[in-house]
Parts: structure tokens; C-alpha cells; sequence
């Protein structure tokens, strides 16, 4: 058994990366049918949701497509490949985020969006859920999956430099989930208990501080909004009260699809982006809902059990990272939908309209894939 | 950097703890799972009914609708009120926020006036019914190019509206005002007093005339439809309804000819005229003058227009033909004529001697003199009997037998032909007069009847009042020979119309004159208009005025009523006086004598001179009653 990268076994480019890619086509079934149910599942709630608008939709399998297709070529690259990429990424993305603070797009009162000439409108802070945990994994490799105060402290700086790029651009939602998963992640690398109650208290701690310095005032509007959606009806409280009612009034089976009034009518807000649960919780009700959680669930254990197969440390943690901040974006998204947690602008990951966070997801489970499945790593133990 | 395989290798003794970190990370996802199908059961299942009922309240709206109003034609079918629709722009009132942004991105695409706008802003204020999603109308009657132009935008003004609105329509403007009425928006007083059910969606209630008096009838039922609306209110569809019941057709007896004949006798001056058929009651006519174009109040009349018309000297609003009072003058001489033969103060052969116009009471050093004596400053009217006394219109010969009259006595005979009460059936607001009693002057006076206060009523003045409609209901009953027929506009209905006892309640035959006196008195009347050629003295007052050439026959009485007290001794001058204070000139007649058709009573308000009735208001009679005999013969002729 030879290693491709060192030598390579037949003449021409071509011949080689076709040969390359044979060699290394790792498509794990299960994990690619769980994501393509949940798309076409998408598809057809916002096909709705969008009033059957044909050519967005069309738009949406188009970019849905490309990002299935990414998937699968980022899957038949060498694990060693994206170990030796892996800095080169993440400065890659850190750069592009500081682009995108001085010529980024405005939408909605954030700087998010970069439109590079040649390329399709993209958020490059999407690009930090497979950058992050990438980093994060070639760190620990280096450090032979010890975990020190400095360790810590490097992991946290690896995390910290980007999130506060996001956090500047404003868009408080995915930097808390990217701290959040490389939380995650340093629990899956072995943080000691103590340092996680301490974590815990620490936090505690902070949230009076929190409250009182760091958040703006709709924040806290937001946050006690969740608490009594009545006290203010007509404003504050209209989103929350509105997707509950949605989700409330679709009962076992829901309306059907293209029935759902709330949705329909326009009485709920964001309907086929970051609300787009209520949707399928108005029109198809709770079997719905729940099976679709339950395929969420299934993807997040498949690539647990991925990263656990793995038996390389690498993708291991790599595929733990991203999963964790798939899963986060799923809970977090569902909690807000639900008037568990309060609004916060994040996507329900391959269901809410948008192209650049279903490609960057499906590609990073590419990478997942790539990096876990290799036969040959396997086969050596 | 060199890479190895080892690189990635995780150290043996690592190995462990990653493995039961990831599955850990796993047992977590569960549980998270777990617990937000919990919420969705609990959101869904359990509290699946209030949220269910929550969604329903936001997209279901019952909303009422307005009956269409019952329309109003004259005995001829032409139509004297109607709806007509027109498109509107307006918004939900309560889902204005800034009404200033809204007013200039309404500006953009669509003009509307300062009077509108103000007009508007006072009625998003004060909205009618609040917390209905009731509209507020900014801009009525929009054109075909406005509504194109709205059309293009309507995406940009999901919170604006083209309505369909339905406008009370008077196709006769002023003609019919004080006959018909007409109908102002309600008010918020109006809906705590009315039905608020029936009223929900109603945005006209009658306000004068026939409108006010078959509100009920003319209103109808009100209709209900269930429709499904969008976050901004915008109706998507109708899922049921219950249609509303339009009002009643009402047809009157006014003929809408007549009107305009009367309309134009009376042309640019003060008074009024009311026709009534002797055998049903029907008023023929009812003429106010001046007058108001009534669509005015259904378009929303700015401040302005309304405070202008309410500042007019000559108040056009005013009813003069129902709640107009005038002292009756000598029109009340029939009557009290009557009153003298049915209480014995009086009869047919009784002759008073006038040497020189003067009446004197016994110890009372006023003096009240004919009113022949004003025009020609000379002598009496020599011997007259009753018969002279009404085709003379002496004044002498009923100051003499007011000293035998008891004023209680008089006035319960008067009230059987309609004085000091009101008598029509469906005449809104009709005012009562006044018809003086000792009781009346203790209450109003504090002073007791005087005979002097007799000798005025018996030529009908000292504070007795009439309306032109009693001046005509009196003339019926006199026509009829002493039955009644109440006065009435309405005609027929689509549906029969029930109203209350004291509508319909039947008056009796008037108590008293004997056959032969009503022949006599309707004789009488007669040569008011017809006896003539024999001599100043001898003619009938009218009939220079009216009667020389007159091809048919007909009855009637003139007077001339005083509006000011002229003192004792001086002359009334009519030079010397302001118009308003100039004498009413009033007459009633009625055709043929012997089998009436119509009775026809006018007033035209400071006429001036003494005679005047005849002068003045005689010639209007006359012109009405030739043009409904012509007519009314032409048609028995087919």
C-alpha cells in the first residue's frame, strides 16, 4: 500500500485524480440519505411556505445541487490532504471575514454578505463551521490530544479571533454557536469536570454582568418577551406569539400543506427562513415535526458514530466539531421557533431558504466523510 | 512540516476518553431532542385547541354589511332618492401608525384636497367603532385614472384600500330637501342610542323628512359575512354570508310636477306651500323656500359649508311648510265662523254695523280698526252679515262676536280642525302652533284672558301660530265639510309598513256645523274668489287678484298676518318697515268647491301689504290648483 500523495502511481493529472478519487470515493449512504431527505423535505415545505413561487424554488435545487456536488468531491479528498490544508483554510476564512468588515453587504442591519467578482453571494462567517472545528482538530493533533491551560487557551484563540469578527459584523447568533461548539469540542477532547463547573459558575456569573453591559436593549426586550409574549402582542412579542400559535394550531396532522393560515395569510413572520418550523409545524403538524427532528438526530449520531469509527484522531474531532454545530444550529433554531430561547436570527440548517448555509453544511459533511470513512485507515488497525 | 499518518493518530491513552466524550455528546443530543418533542406535544397536542382558536381569531372577521337603503319615489315613479355607488380609498383606521408618512405616500400616486385631508384626519380620531378594522375613507369618488394608477401600486399600499361605497343620492337636489330630508353620517352618540346590531355596518341615518321618519323602514336588515383576511386586513376570501335585507321601496303622494310648479311660483322668496288631495290626505306638495341640496350632507360637508349654511339669514335648513309658524290672520275667519254658529255666538242672518271701520270695547280706550281701513283710510264696511263677513274678510263683524266667544270654548273647537296640534301622519319634526287658552296665557303670561285678547285671536292674531301644513290640513277639513283625512306623504310601499297607534289613529268628524253651514261656509268661500264686478265693496277680496278670470271654480280665503305690534294710534307703514318685519301674506283654497281635489295652502313670508294674501300669495294657489285640475281632468278624460 502506497501513499498517493508521496507517489503517485500513473502518468498525467487527469489519469491521477480520476484514479485519486476512485480510490478514495468515500459517500457514506446512510448519512447522504438522511441529508437528501431533509432537502427534499425543505423543498417541499418551502415550495409552500413561498406561496409556490416555481422559480425560487428551482433556484434553491439548483444551489442544493452544487452544494450535494461539493459534498461529494470534498469526500474523495485524503484526510492527509486536509490536514495539510487546514491552516491555509482557516486563514483563508479569517481573511475573508475581514473583507467582508470593510466591503461587506449590509442586510438588515448587519455586515454579513461578501460578493466577490466570479463568485456567487456568499456569507464567509458560514465558512467557519467546518473552518473552526478544522483548526481545532490540526491542533490537537500537533499536541498529540493533550489538553493544558495553554491548550485551552490557544483552542480558545483559534475560536476568539474569528467570533469576534462575527460578533462585530453584528450577528450574535452564530458566534454563539460557534463558542458553543468548540466547547463541545473541547469536551469531547477530554476537559477535566472541574473545569467544566467551573466554566458553568463562570457563566452564571457573568449573565447579571451580561445583562446589565453587554446586551442592547432589544436584546433584553427579546429575552423577557420570552417569558410573557402577551405584554406586548403587536410588537416585540408578534413573532413568538405568531409561530406558536402556528405550530400550536397544526395539532397531530396539520392543515395540509398550503393550508396553513397563519403561514399563508402572512401572520407569520420569516416563514420560510428562520420560522420555517412553524410552517411545517402549521401545515404538517406534530408527526411531521418530530420525524424531522428525529432525521436531525439520526445525522448528528451517524457522524457520531463516524468520528468515533474513525479511529484517527483528526477526523475524530473534526467530525464532533461539526456535528455539534449542525446540532446547535438545529436546537437553538427549533428552541427559538418553539418560545424556548429568545429570536435570534439562525437558519434551520438545509430547510430555511438560503444557498450559502446549505452548501457550506453539505460540504462540511463532505469533509466529515472524507476524513472518517478512508478504508485504508481503518483496514491498518 | 513533515505529516505522518501518526500525526493523526490519537495516543493510545487519549483514545479512551474520546470515545466516551463522543458518546456522551450523543446521550445529550438525545435528551435535547427528547425535550423539544415534549414542547411540540405540548404545543401541539395538549394545547392544541387555544392555539387553534388563537389562529382562527386572527384570520376570521365577521364583518357586517350595510343594508342597501329603501329608495324613495314620488306618485309618478320619478325617483326622489337612490343609492349610488362610488369607489373610495381608504385604511383600517386602527392600523395606522404615522398618519403623515401615510398621508404623503398616499400623495404620491394619489391627490387629494386640504378639506379632505382634515377631514379625514378628524374621523381617524374619532373613530366610529374602534377595534373593528373599520375603514376610514380618505378620498371619495376616485376616478378611472386614479383607480388605474392605484391598481399598478397596490403592492406598495398593502394597507390601503379601494372600497366600494354606497352614497345616499337625491336626484332632485332642492327641490325635494324638506319633503324627503336627508340622510348625515352617524354618529358615535347616534350608535350608543340606536341598535348596535342592526346599525353595525350603517354609515347614514336619516336626518329630516321621510329619511328620519321611515328610518326603520328605510334602513332594512343588516347582513353578515364571514371572510378570511391577511395580516394587513386585506379580505382573501368569503366563506359565508348572510345577506343583508334591503330597505323599503317608499312611494309618496307628492307629485314631483306640482313641487316644481310650486318651487318655481314662490322662486327667490321666502315661504311656503303645501298641496294636500281632500279624499286621501295625501300631500301633493310640500314646498319650503329657500332650500338646501341635500347631497351636501351625504358627501361630508366640511365645517365650513355647514356653518355657512347654518349662517344664512334665510335659513334654508328651516322647514318653513312643517315647523314655520305664522299668525293664521284672516285664514282662521272660517273656522271661526264655525265656531260662532256651532257655540251660538253667531248666525247666518246676525248683521254688525260698520260705520267707519272701528271696534271699540266697552271701557277700553284701544281702538281696533278693519283692515280696509288701512287701505283706504276711509269708512266702514256698512251692514254686515257672516256670509259678507267671509267674502268681505271683515275684521269688525269677528271682533264683535269674539266679546260673545269664550276663548276655552274656541280653542277645543279649533283644535278639531288641527290648531295647536300636530295632525300629519308621517311628517317628521311637524311643529303643533300655537293655539291661545286662558290656561296658555296664565302658564306663559302669568296674566289672566282679557277680552281684548279675544278680539285679537278672532282675526287670528294675538299669539296664536299656525304652520303652512295646518294652514292646508284646516282648509281639508273645511273641504271635506268637517271629515277628516290625516295628513300623509307616504303613498304605498313595497311591503306593508306597520306604525304605531298614534299614527294611525282616525280623527273624528268635527262636532258642531250643521250641513247647511258647511254649504254656506264653503259658499262663502267661494265668493271670496268668484264674487265679483258689484263694486269695491261688494266683490270678494280675491277676486281681482284671481278670480276676474277665472275658467273653473274654487274656494279659498286670504289673510294677512302681522308680524309686528303696531302701536296704538300709528299707521302701519309698510315703507317704514324692514322686510323681515313686513306682514306674511298667506291663502288657502281648494278645488271644485263642490267636490274637492286639492287643497292648496301658501305662505310667502313679509308678502307686505295689507291684502297681500290675496295680492300676493293668491296668484301661487291658483297656478297650482289650475295646472293638478288640468292634469287631473286630462287624465279622467283617457
Amino acid at each position: 500500500m502506497t501513499d498517493f500523495l508521496n507517489t503517485p502511481t500513473t502518468s498525467g493529472f487527469l489519469p491521477y485524480l480520476t484514479n485519486t478519487a476512485r480510490k478514495n470515493f468515500n459517500l457514506d449512504p446512510w448519512l447522504t440519505i438522511l441529508l437528501g431527505l431533509v432537502a427534499v423535505f425543505g423543498l417541499v415545505v418551502l415550495y409552500s411556505s413561498l406561496g409556490k413561487d416555481q422559480a425560487a424554488v428551482v433556484a434553491l435545487v439548483v444551489k442544493l445541487g452544487f452544494g450535494f456536488g461539493l459534498m461529494v468531491a470534498a469526500c474523495c479528498i485524503s484526510p492527509l490532504t486536509y490536514f495539510r490544508l487546514t491552516p491555509m483554510i482557516y486563514v483563508g476564512v479569517v481573511l475573508l471575514l475581514v473583507v467582508v468588515m470593510f466591503f461587506g453587504e449590509s442586510a438588515k442591519g448587519s455586515q454579513r454578505w461578501l460578493d466577490l467578482p466570479g463568485l456567487p453571494r456568499f456569507q464567509p462567517s458560514e465558512l467557519l463551521k467546518l473552518a473552526i472545528p478544522l483548526m481545532i482538530g490540526w491542533y490537537f493533533c500537533l499536541r498529540s490530544f493533550k489538553l493544558k491551560l495553554l491548550d485551552f487557551c490557544v483552542v480558545l484563540a483559534i475560536a476568539g479571533i474569528p467570533t469576534a469578527l462575527v460578533l462585530l459584523q453584528p450577528d450574535y447568533g452564530t458566534a454563539m454557536i460557534l463558542l458553543l461548539g468548540t466547547a463541545g469540542v473541547l469536551f469531547v477532547v477530554g476537559l477535566r469536570w472541574y473545569w467544566i463547573v467551573l466554566a458553568i459558575v463562570l457563566f452564571a456569573a457573568l449573565v447579571p454582568f451580561a445583562w446589565l453591559y453587554l446586551l442592547h436593549d432589544y436584546h433584553r426586550t427579546r429575552i423577557s418577551i420570552l417569558f410573557n409574549p402577551d405584554s406586548d402582542p403587536q410588537n416585540a412579542g408578534w413573532n413568538i406569539l405568531q409561530s406558536k400559535t402556528a405550530i400550536g394550531s397544526g395539532g397531530l396532522t396539520g392543515k395540509g400543506l398550503f393550508n396553513g393560515t397563519q403561514s399563508q395569510l402572512d401572520f407569520l413572520p420569516e416563514g420560510h427562513t428562520d420560522f420555517v418550523l412553524a410552517v411545517i409545524g402549521e401545515e404538517l403538524g406534530f408527526v411531521w415535526c418530530t420525524l424531522l427532528l428525529l432525521c436531525y438526530l439520526l445525522i448528528f449520531i451517524r457522524v457520531l458514530y463516524l468520528s468515533i469509527r474513525s479511529s484517527n484522531g483528526f477526523g475524530h474531532l473534526v467530525s464532533a466539531g461539526i456535528a455539534i454545530i449542525f446540532f446547535l444550529y438545529v436546537v437553538v433554531n427549533v428552541a427559538m421557533v418553539l418560545g424556548l430561547l429568545p429570536v435570534i436570527g439562525l437558519p434551520l440548517p438545509l430547510v430555511s431558504y438560503g444557498g450559502t448555509s446549505a452548501v457550506s453544511t453539505l460540504v462540511s459533511f463532505g469533509v466529515v466523510m472524507a476524513i472518517c470513512t478512508r478504508k485504508q485507515w481503518m483496514d491498518r488497525e | 512540516m513533515k505529516v505522518e499518518r501518526s500525526t493523526l493518530q490519537v495516543p493510545k491513552e487519549r483514545h479512551g476518553i474520546l470515545l466516551f466524550r463522543s458518546m456522551a455528546i450523543g446521550a445529550i443530543g438525545l435528551l435535547v431532542v427528547g425535550g423539544l418533542v415534549f414542547r411540540l406535544y405540548q404545543l401541539q397536542i395538549v394545547d392544541h385547541e387555544r392555539y387553534e382558536t388563537r389562529a382562527r381569531e386572527n384570520r376570521l372577521v365577521t364583518q357586517p354589511i350595510a343594508p342597501a337603503r329603501g329608495l324613495i319615489y314620488d306618485r309618478n315613479g320619478v325617483a326622489l332618492a337612490g343609492n349610488r355607488q362610488v369607489q373610495s380609498l381608504s385604511v383600517i383606521g386602527e392600523n395606522v401608525d404615522d398618519v403623515d408618512a401615510l398621508l404623503v405616500r398616499i400623495r404620491e400616486i394619489i391627490e387629494f384636497t386640504p378639506d379632505e385631508e382634515e377631514s379625514f384626519r378628524k374621523r381617524l380620531k374619532v373613530q366610529l367603532r374602534p377595534r373593528t378594522g373599520e375603514k376610514v375613507t380618505l378620498k371619495r369618488h376616485l376616478s378611472d385614472k386614479e383607480l388605474a394608477i392605484f391598481a399598478v401600486n397596490r403592492y406598495r399600499y398593502p394597507d390601503v384600500f379601494v372600497t366600494t361605497e354606497t352614497l345616499r343620492d337625491y336626484p332632485m337636489a332642492g327641490l325635494m330637501a324638506h319633503v324627503v330630508g336627508s340622510v348625515r353620517q352617524v354618529t358615535t352618540e347616534d350608535l350608543q342610542r340606536l341598535d348596535s346590531v342592526s346599525y353595525a355596518a350603517t354609515k347614514y341615518i336619516g336626518r329630516r323628512g321621510i329619511e328620519k321618519f321611515y328610518e326603520t323602514e328605510l334602513h332594512g336588515q343588516v347582513g353578515y359575512r364571514t371572510v378570511e383576511v391577511n395580516v394587513h386586513g386585506r379580505v382573501m376570501r368569503e366563506l359565508s354570508q348572510v345577506p343583508p335585507v334591503r330597505g323599503r321601496t317608499l312611494t309618496l303622494h307628492v307629485d314631483s310636477n306640482l313641487q316644481r310648479l310650486a318651487d318655481e311660483e314662490i322662486g327667490e322668496r321666502r315661504g311656503a306651500v303645501v298641496a294636500i288631495d281632500p279624499n286621501t290626505g295625501g300631500i301633493l306638495a310640500l314646498v319650503s323656500k329657500p332650500t338646501y341640496d341635500p347631497n351636501f350632507f351625504v358627501m361630508g360637508m366640511t365645517d365650513r359649508g355647514y356653518t355657512d349654511l347654518i349662517a344664512r339669514r334665510d335659513t334654508p335648513l328651516f322647514n318653513r311648510a312643517t315647523q314655520g309658524t305664522y299668525p293664521p290672520g284672516s285664514t282662521f275667519k272660517p273656522v271661526i265662523a264655525l265656531a260662532g254658529l256651532s257655540l251660538g255666538a253667531t248666525d247666518w242672518e246676525y248683521v254688525v254695523s260698520d260705520p267707519n271701520g272701528e271696534f271699540r270695547l266697552p271701557n277700553v280706550s284701544r281702538i281696533w280698526r278693519d283692515w280696509d281701513w288701512n287701505v283706504q283710510g276711509t269708512g266702514g264696511q256698512g251692514e254686515i252679515d257672516l256670509y259678507r263677513a267671509i267674502y268681505r274678510s271683515s275684521n269688525v263683524y269677528f271682533y264683535d262676536m269674539s266679546t260673545r266667544l269664550h276663548v276655552d270654548d274656541l280653542a277645543s273647537f279649533a283644535a278639531q280642525f288641527g290648531y295647536g296640534r300636530a295632525t300629519a301622519i308621517d311628517v317628521a319634526d311637524a311643529d303643533p302652533g300655537l293655539m291661545p287658552s286662558t290656561r296658555w296665557k296664565q302658564e306663559t303670561l302669568n296674566d289672566k284672558w282679557y277680552p281684548g285678547d279675544s278680539v285679537n285671536l278672532s282675526i287670528g292674531q294675538g299669539g296664536m301660530m299656525v304652520t303652512p301644513l295646518q294652514m292646508a290640513t284646516a282648509a281639508t277639513v273645511v273641504a271635506n265639510r268637517g271629515e277628516w283625512v290625516r295628513p300623509r306623504l307616504l303613498l304605498s310601499s313595497d311591503q306593508p309598513i306597520e306604525l304605531d297607534e298614534g299614527f294611525t289613529e282616525q280623527y273624528p268628524r268635527v262636532e258642531g256645523p250643521t250641513d247647511e253651514d258647511w254649504a254656506q261656509m264653503v259658499d262663502a268661500l267661494k265668493a271670496v274668489i268668484h264674487r265679483g264686478g258689484l263694486g269695491y265693496k261688494q266683490n270678494g277680496v280675491a277676486w281681482a287678484y284671481i278670480g276676474m278670470d277665472i275658467p273653473y271654480e274654487m274656494a279659498g280665503k286670504s289673510g294677512t298676518a302681522q308680524v309686528v305690534e303696531i302701536p296704538q294710534g300709528e299707521e302701519y307703514n309698510d315703507e317704514s318697515l324692514t322686510e323681515t318685519q313686513r306682514k306674511h301674506a298667506l291663502f288657502f283654497a281648494f278645488a271644485p268647491p263642490e267636490d274637492p281635489v286639492i287643497v292648496v295652502a301658501v305662505v310667502v313670508e313679509n308678502g307686505g301689504i295689507d291684502g297681500g294674501g290675496s295680492k300676493i300669495a293668491g296668484p301661487i294657489a291658483r297656478k297650482l290648483i289650475e295646472s293638478y285640475l288640468n292634469r287631473t281632468v286630462a287624465l279622467s278624460r283617457d
